[in-house]
């Protein structure tokens, strides 16, 4: 190595581990689902990396479950639009209704003006201005690109607006396609936006901090707005992301730093997919296997719906007989034996339980004696 | 969950096929069941695409909306859904029984209900929001729909409110109530799909149940892959033929995974409790029929506070019931709470089946029974008995050491000086009692609706029918 390439140089590692596939930005969605599962080694180091686990999964024969339906996308850009239509005049009528935001305060600013690559440094200037000026700043700012280091990298974030009010607060916007009916929506699609919305007004308070702002000058409560009832007539609500905000805050810097994970892996690992000239991996499938599975993945049933890797490390977990497969509670319930080999043989006497295995021994064969008397 | 639940998973991960976590069934199956896969448009609410339907695994019908942003077909198809299944749900109503009621009139109770099948809690959901969209509407005025929809949309809001009362079998999920019966060796994240897990109990996993061109999801949604590639170009040419052919082979699979479904639950006995359980179905669905004999309005939006409250106090109530039916019924459920020391099993060993307590006239029959067990018992002493073997009695424990336990009778053994005869059990039979019991829990004193405190809002409105609620778009 070179003097220049310090040993160890985490972003020159990271470089390696990524070859010369072409980097994937990470999005909301992504750090909000990074931070579901903090523990994962794998996922932490191909994110860090900026590498496309959804090429990944698909080269390695694992493609992931999930793809949006163009009805879905149809649908979910039509109502943005809706709602932004006119220098986001719904979005105003809603704004002032929630907020009570006064109609001389508005202006509207639409950030991808200024070209993608200066959209980052527009957003910081216009945010500086408006946290300076308070008064006469802009309102609405829709595109902007927000930013947030996160594990080392730094990921650029796109918010759908942040509104900018009188009483010197900024609120994230979050447009979501899934309808409220009859003042409720479904659970695990609010718990998703408000996650998302926390990734968002985490960015945005690091960017305010970092201009020598107060951050609490960003609102914990988010504005979701989402179509009321079967129509497509938006509707707004406020949104507390006090306890996302402190689950993000907390796992992100839990998250084990990258050079910890980089320094037990072997200087020359990478999981390059070696894109040839049309662009298709050309890395065998073995290869890249076998590299991936030099970095230890936390596998969760959970992963089936945010990771694009998941089906990948099941298939791993199932070959290594890993009680995992079976959800966390299951995992719980078993309190510390970790394959399925070996609470099957404390179940069934053939193996005597390691030292504080002897509780989940004894109810493991209580519950087999069970088991076979009712069966039998 | 329980640990003799994960002890099952891990169990059928090794052997590679489900396992049994009940030896009964417990849930009612109709003789004549309606099968009903409904499919909807991807990132809407309830935009129905397509419904496959029947009571004869041999003659589905598909219903399909070949244009489904189309909200006039979506009525369309409302309506033709209506066809099929308000005859259906109608069809109970004719043969009734009379039931007296102690302190009340007595009443007309249907001899049978009707009972739809939805393959996953997506179809319940669907149901649910399906008749929250067509209940409101009016066949006058502004906007008009055939009148068979709302009625079609509050039997739906009513068969998706009962799903979700414990132990009702009148609208059921087939994944849950496979879940219930048998342990696959996946996640239960991963039993959501009908296929992965109807393939874990008959043949062993198999990872085509999750491929999408092989077997497509059991709905409502459906495969993103199919919306981009078959059916948006089918619709987009305008052709309601070929956009039914493409939904046919997305339900076909479906379809006959579910009578499949119907065929594994049937071949288990039936709990001794789930006829009980199916009488109050029954009543419950009288009492929906009358309620709308009578031109009581739609369920309204939201349950007022009082409504809510003694909604939930039954639920739990019914949740209660249910737990301890099941365990009645089923020694594999009675075995989870030998497991956690509520009960316990064994051999009888000694019994005293005239001893007395007290002295004159308070002079009481108190059998004693002595039984060998190798569970672990965590009940005190005096703890109140029940015994799946002999339903009627009552006992009470009376000590519990070293795999001895003794239990005095306290009630149901006749009502002579000695015992009735098989009322104590004989040396060598096996026994089992808990702690657990369906005792009468009387409900909870409320307000009527009218008196609702200022704290849950006051009275609450009652439910009139608003244009605007018959005019709401549904686009």
């Amino acid at each position: 190595m070179t003097g220049l390439m310090r040993e160890g140089d985490p972003v020159r590692r990271l470089e390696v581990l990524r070859g010369t596939t072409p980097p994937r930005p990470h999005d909301a969605r992504a750090i909000a689902a990074l931070a579901a599962n903090p523990g994962c080694a794998r996922r932490a180091l191909m994110d860090g990396a900026g590498i496309d686990k959804d090429a990944a999964a698909r080269h390695l024969g694992f493609p992931a479950p999930f793809g949006q339906s163009p009805f879905a996308i149809t649908r979910g850009n039509a109502f943005e639009a809706l709602v932004k239509a006119d220098g986001c005049a719904e979005l105003l009528r809603m704004l002032r209704e929630v907020l009570g935001l006064p109609i001389a305060e508005v202006a509207y600013h639409d950030v991808e003006n200024v070209g993608a690559h200066l959209r980052h440094a527009h957003t910081r200037a216009l945010i500086d201005r408006a946290a300076r000026d308070g008064q006469d700043a802009g309102t609405l700012y829709d595109h902007p690109l927000l930013s947030l280091g996160i594990a080392g990298h730094t990921a650029y974030l796109e918010p759908d607006v942040v509104a900018f009010q009188l009483g010197g607060r900024f609120h994230i916007v979050e447009i979501k396609s899934f309808a409220v009916i009859d003042g409720q929506a479904d659970p695990s699609a609010v718990a998703g936006a408000a996650r998302q919305a926390a990734v968002y007004v985490l960015a945005l308070r690091a960017m305010l901090e970092e201009l020598g702002h107060d951050p609490l000058m960003v609102s914990h409560d988010v504005v979701l707005v989402c179509p009321e009832n079967f129509a497509n007539r938006p509707v707004a609500t406020l949104v507390d992301v006090r306890r996302q905000l402190a689950v993000l805050r907390r796992q992100l810097a839990r998250m084990t730093t990258l050079d910890r994970l980089l320094d037990g892996l072997p200087d020359d690992l990478t999981f390059d997919l070696r894109p040839g000239e049309d662009g298709r991996p050309t890395r065998p499938v073995a290869e890249l296997s076998d590299a991936l599975r030099r970095t230890t993945a936390r596998y969760a049933p959970d992963c089936l719906s945010t990771c694009d890797l998941c089906f990948f490390c099941r298939d791993e977990a199932r070959q290594e007989g890993a009680s995992d497969l079976l959800g966390r509670q299951v995992r719980d319930e078993l309190g510390g034996v970790a394959s399925v080999d070996e609470a099957l043989g404390l179940a069934d006497g053939t193996r005597d339980p390691a030292e504080g295995q002897e509780e989940i021994a004894r109810l493991l064969r209580n519950a087999e004696r069970l088991r076979r008397e009712c069966l039998t | 969950m329980s640990l003799l639940t994960s002890l099952a998973r891990l169990r059928a991960l090794d052997e590679k096929i489900a396992q049994p976590v009940a030896t009964v069934r417990h849930c009612h199956l109709a003789e004549r069941p309606m099968v009903f896969i409904p499919l909807k448009l991807s990132g809407e609410a309830a935009a129905p695409l397509a419904a496959m339907l029947g009571t004869d695994r041999g003659d589905p019908r598909l219903l399909v909306v070949p244009q489904p942003r189309n909200r006039d077909l979506r009525f369309a198809w409302a309506a033709e859904l209506a066809g099929v299944l308000l005859p259906y749900v109608e069809g109970f109503l004719g043969a009734t029984e009379t039931v007296e009621r102690r302190n009340a009139d007595p009443y007309e109770r249907t001899v049978d209900a009707p009972q739809i099948i939805v393959p996953n809690q997506g179809g319940v959901a669907f149901a649910r929001l399906l008749g929250r969209s067509t209940r409101f509407r009016r066949p006058d005025g502004p906007y008009p729909v055939p009148e068979s929809v709302p009625l079609l949309g509050r039997w739906l809001t009513y068969f998706a409110e009962r799903a979700a009362y414990p132990g009702s079998s009148l609208m059921l999920a087939a994944t849950d109530e496979l879940g219930r019966h048998w342990a696959s060796g996946q996640s239960s994240l991963e039993d959501a799909n009908l296929a992965a897990l109807m393939s874990w109990i008959t043949t062993g996993p198999n990872d085509e149940a999750e491929d999408p061109l092989v077997w497509p999801p059991a709905g409502p949604a459906t495969d993103p892959g199919f919306d981009a590639e078959v059916l948006a170009p089918a619709i987009d040419a305008g052709s309601p033929e070929r956009v039914a052919e493409a939904l046919r082979t997305q339900l076909e699979p479906t379809w006959r995974l579910m009578w499949q479904a119907i065929d594994l639950l049937a071949g288990l006995p039936e709990g001794a409790s789930v006829a009980q359980r199916w009488e109050q179905d029954r009543g419950s669905f009288s009492g929906m029929a009358a309620h709308i004999a009578e031109g009581a309005p739609p369920q309204a939006r939201r349950d007022g506070a009082v409504a809510a409250a003694a909604k939930l106090a039954r639920m739990e109530r019914a949740q209660a019931a249910y737990d301890v039916q099941r365990a009645y019924d089923d020694p594999l459920v009675m075995a989870e709470y030998r497991l956690s020391g509520e009960a316990f099993a064994g051999e009888v060993i000694e019994t005293v089946p005239d001893n007395v307590e007290g002295e004159g006239r308070s002079r009481k029959l108190r059998p004693l029974v002595v039984i060998k067990t190798d569970d672990p018992v965590r009940l005190a002493p005096g703890t109140s008995l029940g015994t799946p073997q002999r339903r009627a009695q009552g006992a009470a424990l009376v000590s519990a050491d070293d795999g001895l336990v003794t239990v005095k009778i306290t009630k149901g053994m006749g009502r002579g000086r000695t015992a009735a005869p098989g009322a104590v059990p004989e040396i060598g039979e096996r026994v089992c009692y808990t702690s657990l019991t369906d005792d009468f829990q009387g409900s909870p004193a409320l307000p009527e609706a009218e008196a609702t405190p200022w704290t849950h809002g006051g009275p609450p409105q009652e439910y009139t029918p608003v244009d605007e609620d018959a005019q709401e778009e549904w686009s």
